[in-house]
């Protein structure tokens, strides 16, 4: 006996049809950078473990027109990554109450903001001076 | 009943999603943006600096939690987004996202091993 066909209805390009649906999916696609920035670490890593020389190629690598063009672009996905997270943070968190009063979304997505700006400052000041 | 693996990913999904929010722009700017244009010295980013980090305990944990993070948040959102792309999911996609964060985590933590304690 054959396997039954269901009718599926097809689905290509639906999130072209409405702003919401495509923030969405550039949202979901920041994914991409951030395999593609874990990946390139990877690599770096390898390189560092293999020596001097290897390590000096990977960096000049990295200066390569076209490599700064795609970091760059990875840098702008990831930090809209990074406001997104931000901005769905009062749905994603449980409730929180302080003082018997539900902390208003705008103080969250602000919190996670904040903390984002000072762990940065954190990872440029070691980056730079430790 | 089975209990499902799904907390364990999705932790791992959301630790590294908040991780890569607070200081993944910072991160990339830094280290394949500004190092590589030479906004900042080459010295922050060269052979001796990295080798340093990367035989301190806590570059080594840096290093790890990073790459770690960064690969299951990125694999587990895209093994969801597949379904987006009307792209059937399975056990196999699944294994295969998953497998292969756990195997960068595993080459990550060979490599910084290899590099040992300075």
């Amino acid at each position: 006996m054959s396997a039954p066909h269901t009718y599926t209805r097809p689905i290509a390009g639906w999130w072209r049809r409405n702003p919401f649906y495509r923030a969405y999916i550039v949202r979901e696609m920041t994914c991409v950078a951030v395999i593609a920035y874990a990946l390139e670490l990877l690599v770096g890593l390898a390189r560092l473990a293999q020596g001097p020389e290897a390590f000096e190629t990977w960096l000049a690598r990295l200066a390569r027109p076209w490599a700064i063009v795609l970091n760059c672009v990875a840098l702008l996905l990831i930090a809209f990554h990074a406001w997104t997270w931000f901005e769905v943070m009062p749905k994603t968190l449980p409730f929180i109450n302080v003082g018997g009063r539900r902390v208003p979304d705008r103080a969250i997505v602000a919190a996670g903001a904040i903390a984002a700006v000072l762990a940065s400052l954190l990872v440029l000041f070691a980056f730079l001076y430790r | 009943m089975k209990r499902s693996n799904k907390p364990i990913f999705w932790s791992l999904f959301g630790a590294g999603g908040m991780l890569s929010a607070l200081i993944g722009p910072m991160l990339v700017f830094l280290t394949v943006v500004a190092v590589p244009l030479g906004l900042v010295s080459k010295q922050t980013m060269d052979y001796p600096r990295a080798l340093a980090f990367a035989q301190s305990g806590i570059g080594k944990l840096a290093v790890l939690v990073v790459i770690s993070l960064f690969l299951f948040h990125g694999l587990h959102r895209l093994y969801h987004t597949l379904h987006d792309f009307g792209v059937h999911i399975g056990p196999g996609a699944k294994a295969l996202c998953h497998g292969l964060a756990i195997l960068g985590t595993l080459v990550a933590a060979y490599l910084l091993v290899k590099l040992g304690w300075g």
